[in-house]
Parts: structure tokens; C-alpha cells; sequence
């Protein structure tokens, strides 16, 4: 088994408080599934559509956002695979791809000493 | 916390949330910032999405969602306040740190947020804003419907419903300020134009073009919640009212019978009257009991007493179909229309046999704008058939199924047309 983070990112916004409440129904039992079968390691957290950006050189802090909106990464969440084919196997599951959004799927760096 | 498991204690709360949360933001920050309400509201949906996705959903929904709501409205404040003005009696207060959270707390306590719902829905029932429009206001803002929700709703396009609601609130930000429910006498003038819209919004869940059950039950359960928010302000609980909202809940009670398991539409006559919902009309029933105080009599006692009539018979045979041509008899005085006319004829031909019907669907004035409507030429090919006229009501048929307005009415009066040719059918009524 290893670990890999999802980045989501991107996804039409909702265009009616019904549309929301849907997608988010279908986040919240996409997570439950994905805890259900072992896979979760942690939910993470969604991250605000703003912030600043520091940039090198004179370390100039600029605000966001820092890419278009459809790269901008809006949460992450951790979870556990055999390999990273079942890992993006599961990510279609994911509700942001019915929104025209992106998982990104990427293994997380084993420290084998 | 389970997130999925209580997934369906919250059925369409967030559209439910909506009217509440939009009607007390704009009572703060005054009628020309509906738009600022209308986004700080969507803010607080996506927030909501994003971390109850992650969290499941809180222990109490609506009180989080009014939290954050209530959280992201002093966000606005702060940070517009120096670029405009808020509602007048409220826009001092708003500006000094002092006292901006007391006055935007004391704002979402529940009675008034109750009210803030009443002013909203009065204030979309301006006169200078069409019929129409205030029906697709209603829904937009008090019921939370998207654009593309509305017109599906009212079968029409998106860019034509967009443009009505954008106009429509164009009025209703230029108005000023909301509509003080509080004024007796104020409400009273608005109140007959408010009982119309939720009547024409009931009705189009219940006999408009749209096909899909789902929304057509979800108009008229809009239409009732509305109107029992009405109901519930000391003034409002006028005769009319409690009229109106027992005809909606007594012809609400036949929606589960209207469609049979295959999905085809029942007439009244074929209805499993067992699938009626029994506390619907109860409720119907005493409603209308409460609506008989004072002289005052709507469109609405006779419409809620001819929805009694067939409520309170156990089949088609046995409703008193005397005394439903008597009501429309009544409401052809009170609110004359080619529709109102149609269905008086077919009362008649059920109570006075079907050449009688087919009379009464003959003296109809005006009936060219029937012409469109699929029943006026149903109801002639049932009497026709009826009256052994397999031609005729074959003909007529055929005129009904072409006004067809959906696949529901097609497939229905499609297999009226084939029955007619089958000679070993038995004569429907």
C-alpha cells in the first residue's frame, strides 16, 4: 500500500443553491465510500480561492489568484492505494469531474532510510 | 461525523435557505443591494459545499448555514461601508464598530427573518412588475431557483427568463426600500397581488406545460410553504388566504394519483383515489372551515370548494356533480375564463349526460384561445365517444393530441386516439 494526495482543481461553479447542495451530497458520499474501503488517510481541507503569492528574487508578495481559475487548486485530500493505477482509478469517482474540473493525482515521496 | 447518512434529512435546503437568508441580508443592507445580498448568499453556499464535503454535514444545517451567512455579512460590511450605503434606518448603526454586530445579530433572530421572508415576497409583488415576472421573482429569490431552473419551470428559455428576472430586480432595487408588512392597511392593498402570484405559481406546478413530476410537485410544495407564511402573520390570515392555501392543499392531495405506476396520466375519473393524500385534505378541509369568516368570496372559496367536492367523494359516479356546475357556475361570475367555462362544461356533461356537455362546450365565447389547450378538444372526443361517435371523437382526438404540450400529454391522448378505432373498447367516460 502507499499514499497519494488528490488536488483538485478547477470545476464549474454551481448556478443554483439546488446544483450546490447536489454536489456537495455527492462529495460527501464519495468521501464516506472512499473511507468505507480503507482508502482515506486524511480528508484534508478545502482552501480559500484567494491569497497571496511570494515570489523569489526581491520576495515581492503579490495577491492572488496566481493561475486561471480552472488551474487553481481548491482542496486536497490524502488517501491510500496499492499502486498509483487503483489510485486513479479511484479518483474517477470524484464528483469534480461531472464539473469539468481535474484530480490530480500524485504518490507521496516514501522516505526509505 | 457521518456525512452520507443524514444526507436526506436535508432535502433541498439549501433552495429552502435561500429566500430567508437573501430577505434578511437585503433588509440589512437595503433594497438597492439586493445583488450584494443575493452574492454574499451564494458565498456562504459555496463555503457550506466546500466544508461540509470535507467534514459531513453539521449537527444543525439551516443554523449553520444562517451562521455563516450572518459571518460573511459583516465581511460585506466591513469591508463596503465605505464604498456605500446600506439600508437608511439601519446605515449609521452599520458604520461604527460599536454597534455593527448587535444590528446585524439582532436582525437574524428568527420572527425577524420571519417577516424579512414576508417583506420580500410582498416586495415582489409590485404592481410595476408584470404577473409573470413576480411568479419567476418568487422563485428565484424566495424559493431559490437557478435561472435554468425557472425556465424549466415555466418551459421557456434561459436567456428570455434571465432577461425577465434581471429586469424584474432592476425594479425592485430601484424600489428603495422593502415592503413593511407591519402596516395593516399597507398589507391589505399588497396582499390580493401576492394570493395571485402564489396562485398562478401553484398552478403552474400543477397544470402547466411542464412535464417532469418532480418539479410540478415541487412548485405547488413552494406554493403552500409560501402561503402558509402568510397565513402565519397576524395579517395575513385573511378569508382569501386561508382559502387559497386550502385549495392548494386539497387539489395538492391528488398529485401522488395523477400518474400511474407505468407513468401515464390519469384523468380525474381513472385516479386511484387511495394514493390521495388523506392529511393533505384534511388539512384542505379545515382551512376552508377557517375561510368562511366574514362575507368576502374569492375565486379562491369557489375554486377550494369544487377541489372539496371531488376530495370528499369516494369516485367519479358518486361526486355531486349538481353542485360543482353550481361553483362554476359562481366562479364564471367572479373570474370568467375560456379554461373555467371548459371545465363547467364538463361538469355539466357528467352531470346532464354528454349532448348537454357537448352544448355547454359550444355556447364557450372566446373559445379560440382554447384551441391551443389540448383538453378543450379532449373533453369534445369524450362526449363524442360517449355519444357512440367513434369518428368524431377520433377527429377531435387527433386535434388534442397535435396541442399536445409534452411527451405526458402525447402518450395519454395518444392512446385515447387508438382506443377510439378499437371497437371492442369499452366507452370511456
Amino acid at each position: 500500500m502507499a499514499e497519494f494526495a488528490y488536488l483538485y482543481r478547477g470545476g464549474q461553479r454551481p448556478s443554483s443553491p439546488e446544483q450546490s447542495q447536489q454536489i456537495m451530497q455527492k462529495w460527501v458520499a464519495w468521501m464516506k465510500e472512499l473511507g468505507e474501503k480503507g482508502h482515506m488517510v486524511d480528508r484534508g481541507q478545502p482552501l480559500e480561492q484567494s491569497g497571496k503569492l511570494v515570489k523569489a528574487g526581491n520576495r515581492s508578495v503579490t495577491d492572488g489568484p496566481f493561475a486561471e481559475a480552472k488551474d487553481v487548486v481548491g482542496g486536497f485530500t490524502l488517501i491510500r492505494a496499492k499502486d498509483i493505477a487503483e489510485a486513479a482509478e479511484l479518483a474517477k469517482g470524484c464528483p469534480i469531474l461531472e464539473r469539468g474540473g481535474d484530480v490530480e493525482v500524485r504518490p507521496i515521496m516514501q522516505m526509505n532510510m | 461525523m457521518d456525512g452520507g447518512g443524514s444526507a436526506a434529512t436535508i432535502d433541498h435546503l439549501f433552495r429552502r435557505q435561500h429566500g430567508r437568508m437573501v430577505a434578511v441580508l437585503t433588509r440589512i443592507f437595503g433594497m438597492h443591494n439586493l445583488k450584494l445580498a443575493e452574492d454574499v448568499v451564494q458565498d456562504a453556499f459555496c463555503r457550506a459545499s466546500e466544508i461540509w464535503k470535507v467534514d459531513g454535514l453539521p449537527e444543525n444545517p439551516p443554523a449553520w448555514l444562517m451562521a455563516a451567512a450572518k459571518n460573511r455579512a459583516l465581511d460585506a460590511i466591513r469591508r463596503e461601508r465605505t464604498a456605500r450605503n446600506f439600508a437608511p434606518e439601519l446605515d449609521r448603526l452599520l458604520r461604527s464598530e460599536w454597534t455593527v454586530a448587535p444590528t446585524v445579530n439582532e436582525h437574524f433572530g428568527a420572527n425577524a427573518i420571519r417577516d424579512d421572508l414576508l417583506r420580500m415576497m410582498f416586495s415582489c409583488c409590485a404592481p410595476a412588475i408584470s404577473e409573470e415576472s413576480q411568479v419567476a421573482l418568487i422563485l428565484n429569490i424566495l424559493c431559490g431557483f437557478g435561472v435554468d431552473e425557472v425556465a424549466g419551470a415555466f418551459v421557456s428559455g434561459h436567456a428570455a427568463v434571465e432577461k425577465r428576472i434581471a429586469r424584474a430586480k432592476k425594479i425592485l432595487a430601484a424600489s428603495g426600500m422593502l415592503f413593511e408588512v407591519n402596516s395593516a392597511s399597507e398589507f391589505a392593498t399588497r396582499l390580493p397581488a401576492v394570493q395571485r402570484a402564489l396562485y398562478l405559481l401553484f398552478n403552474e406546478g400543477y397544470h402547466g406545460a411542464c412535464a417532469e413530476t418532480a418539479m410540478r410537485t415541487e412548485l405547488c410544495r413552494e406554493a403552500i410553504r409560501l402561503i402558509r407564511e402568510v397565513l402565519a402573520h397576524p395579517n395575513g390570515a385573511a378569508p382569501a388566504s386561508f382559502a387559497l392555501a386550502a385549495l392548494m392543499c386539497l387539489n395538492a392531495a391528488r398529485i401522488p394519483s395523477r400518474k400511474d405506476h407505468s407513468g401515464n396520466l390519469q384523468p380525474l375519473s381513472d385516479q386511484d383515489r387511495s394514493q390521495w393524500d388523506r392529511d393533505l385534505i384534511a388539512e384542505g378541509l379545515r382551512l376552508l372551515e377557517h375561510s368562511a369568516s366574514g362575507t368576502e368570496l374569492s375565486q379562491y372559496h369557489v375554486e377550494a370548494a369544487i377541489a372539496a367536492a371531488h376530495a370528499n367523494a369516494p369516485s367519479t359516479e358518486a361526486t355531486d356533480w349538481r353542485q360543482v356546475v353550481s361553483l362554476y357556475d359562481m366562479l364564471m361570475q367572479i373570474q370568467p375564463s375560456p379554461v373555467v367555462a371548459l371545465n363547467r362544461a364538463i361538469a355539466v356533461g357528467q352531470s346532464e349526460g354528454p349532448e348537454r356537455g357537448l352544448m355547454a362546450l359550444d355556447a364557450i365565447g372566446g373559445s379560440e384561445r382554447l384551441a391551443r389547450y389540448p383538453f378543450y378538444a379532449a373533453a369534445r372526443a369524450d362526449f363524442e365517444l360517449r355519444l357512440g361517435h367513434r369518428d368524431a371523437a377520433r377527429a377531435h382526438f387527433g386535434d388534442a393530441l397535435a396541442a399536445a404540450r409534452n411527451p405526458d400529454e402525447k402518450r395519454y391522448l395518444a392512446q385515447r386516439l387508438a382506443a377510439c378505432g378499437d371497437v371492442s373498447a369499452p366507452l370511456q367516460r
